[in-house]
């Protein structure tokens, strides 16, 4: 089996964002990481792997700093390594079309991602994925299972959780898991530097990039809050209940 | 300019963000077109302030929640501009859409003005960005960053049955029972962090809960230390939320944490460190063990109710 997994590199949670001419400015920030939920999916698709056989293919799309990235999900036992250049793309639209059109190349028949990444916060991309490659979709998994020829997986539901069952290609986002996310060990590191890491560019691909019809005005930081009332002492619970009563009118 | 907007459901009826969604469209001087999936909350969304014309979409495909499904029986049906609430489902169903039509989608919109403008945040709040869309665009929306439309309108239903292929079954569901408020359909939140203690010590916090009708929600510590469910976290790798209050109590403020509470309409802090980062978000802080504040706020907010 073919197994995707799609990685992308983010800010840590950890890192300050600095906003330059109203533009978050990348090159300040301290520490890249592997987006948290991304993270889950690939512990799940090398559980896939040790259960079900097969390749699992790691694919980002980026600038050229997100090779680390990838060599680090070697390390843990990624073994295809799949660079996408992204010159300067990152309209969700034109990366879920590189992502699909790699998704087919490799002849995937799962994909996994995460459910949302940790800088856009959106939640397009494995929904849209799916549909570029006319594949059944399940958001917010925690763990995917393979038997007789089919894929079942838990969800979220209304009243708790359901256990569903997917046929033929599919894609999952994934949620944070229960799991524990394994470590690499040295051996790993030392082979994961060795691996090699197929670049291809758009074109290759097959993608057309048209202009986007979505402008950037500008990036900002959030609103200023104003500085908030501080009490010492529990003996002032009763004043800031009136307050929230009469002040801020919220009970 | 007309909106068509997807109607987010809850149960037999409309979600209350379904109506922040027709009154978004409202504030920009149009009208809409309400598609409510399997018909649910059809005659009611009718009655809405705005609505032009509801769309009660029916088919054996909207029985159980397939985003694929869904978006192929639905997405003939949409205009231009497609409003979508930025829940789980809407923002699948929004997503497929997007992809099948070829056009692009703008997630988790706080405000919105003519042009159309929008803006969003980003990296889990810690910027906002402000994009300007030409040509059509699906556009989920934030719930309660928007005012609600009122009901007073008696606009047409028209029933169109619908199709599409399903491709994922239900092979078990598993209730859990007595379940709490979830935090993110809740207006006010309190929830417990390392600083409660241990896991028994929520009760406290639950009869609080209890008293104004609020979600018990968690940090990460404590779902990871003490086995709290996950649908309870709040944060970067757990729920956002948005209430009008929330209530953090013993919980350090960690900037993950901070992710999924931040834009909340305001914030109680109650830590017995000064210190505590939780309090540079804070409207209100109470510098105190929860062990003195939780029994005053307890009496305090019962001394409201009755
Ligand atoms: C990738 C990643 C994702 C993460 N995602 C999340 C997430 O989604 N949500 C989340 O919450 N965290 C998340 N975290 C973890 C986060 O970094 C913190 O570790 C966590 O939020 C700390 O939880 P806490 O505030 O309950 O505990 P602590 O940081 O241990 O704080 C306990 C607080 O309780 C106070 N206290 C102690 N005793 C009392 C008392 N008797 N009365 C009153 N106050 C008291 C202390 O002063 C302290 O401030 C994430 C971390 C990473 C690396
Ligand atoms: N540029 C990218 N390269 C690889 N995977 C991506 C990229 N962008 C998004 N993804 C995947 O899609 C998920 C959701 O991203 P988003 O739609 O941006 O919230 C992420 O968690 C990744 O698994």
């Amino acid at each position: 089996m073919n197994i995707a997994v799609l990685l992308k590199q983010v800010p840590d949670t950890t890192a300050k964002i600095t906003i330059s001419d109203e533009k978050v400015d990348e090159s300040s920030v301290s520490k890249w990481s592997m987006s948290p939920y991304d993270e889950y999916a690939l512990e799940s698709g090398l559980k896939l792997k040790e259960t079900s056989g097969g390749n699992l293919i790691a694919i980002t799309c980026g600038p050229e700093r997100t090779k680390k990235m990838l060599t680090d999900a070697a390390a843990v036992g990624a073994d295809t390594l799949v660079h996408i250049p992204n010159d300067g793309v990152t309209d969700s639209t034109h990366v879920q079309k590189l992502l699909a059109a790699a998704v087919k190349r490799f002849d995937s028949h799962v994909v996994l991602c995460g459910k949302q990444a940790a800088d856009t916060n959106g939640g397009s991309t494995g929904p849209g994925v799916a549909e570029l490659i006319n594949a059944a979709c399940v958001t917010l998994v925690s763990e995917v299972n393979f038997s007789e020829g089919k894929f079942t997986t838990i969800r979220p539901s209304n009243s708790g959780i359901e256990k569903v069952v997917v046929d033929g290609l599919s894609v999952f986002a994934f949620d944070k898991g229960s799991t524990e996310l394994r470590r690499p060990n040295v051996r790993g590191i030392m082979m994961a530097k060795k691996k090699p890491i197929e670049s291809i560019i758009s074109s290759d691909l097959g993608v057309n990039l048209e202009a986007s019809n979505v402008k950037m005005n500008s990036q900002n930081p959030p609103p200023e809050k104003p500085a908030g009332q501080k009490f010492e002492g529990a003996e002032y619970v009763n004043e800031v209940v009136s307050k929230l009563r009469n002040e801020a009118n919220v009970i | 300019m007309n909106f068509t907007i997807i109607a987010e459901t809850n149960g037999d009826s409309l979600h209350p963000t379904t109506y922040q969604l027709i009154g978004a469209a409202a504030s920009m001087g149009s009208n809409s077109t309400v598609i409510c999936p399997n018909g649910v909350g059809a005659t009611e969304a009718a009655k809405i302030n705005g609505v032009e014309k509801v769309i009660s979409a029916n088919g054996d495909c909207f029985n159980i929640f397939d985003g694929g499904a869904w978006a192929s029986a639905i997405s003939s049906m949409c205009g231009e501009m497609i409003l979508i609430s930025a829940s789980p489902n809407g923002r699948e169903i929004g997503s497929r859409i997007a992809a099948k039509k070829d056009i692009p989608i703008i997630q988790d919109v706080v405000s919105m003005t003519e042009g159309i403008t929008v803006s969003r945040p980003i990296y889990s709040g810690k910027a906002m960005e402000s994009l300007t869309i030409s040509g059509s665009a699906v556009i989920t929306l934030r719930p309660n960053a928007f005012e609600a439309a009122l009901a007073e309108n008696n606009a047409p239903i028209n029933v169109v049955d619908q199709s599409a292929d399903v491709r994922i079954a239900i092979q078990e569901a598993i209730n859990k029972a007595s379940e709490r408020l979830d935090v993110t359909e809740a207006d006010i939140i309190i929830s417990g962090g390392r600083g409660m203690g241990t896991i028994e010590n929520f009760s406290h916090l639950e009869e609080i809960a209890d008293t104004v009708g609020a979600a018990v929600g968690a940090s990460r510590a404590v779902v990871d230390e003490w086995g709290m469910p996950h649908r309870m976290q709040v944060g970067q790798t757990g729920k956002t939320v948005t209430p009008s209050l929330y209530i953090a109590v013993g919980i350090s403020g960690a900037i993950q944490h901070l992710a999924g509470m931040r834009s909340s309409k305001y914030i109680l802090a109650i830590n017995k460190d000064p210190d505590a980062p939780i309090f540079g978000v804070a409207d209100y802080g109470i510098v105190a063990a929860w062990e003195d504040a939780i029994p005053a706020l307890k009496s305090a907010l019962s001394d409201l109710q009755s």
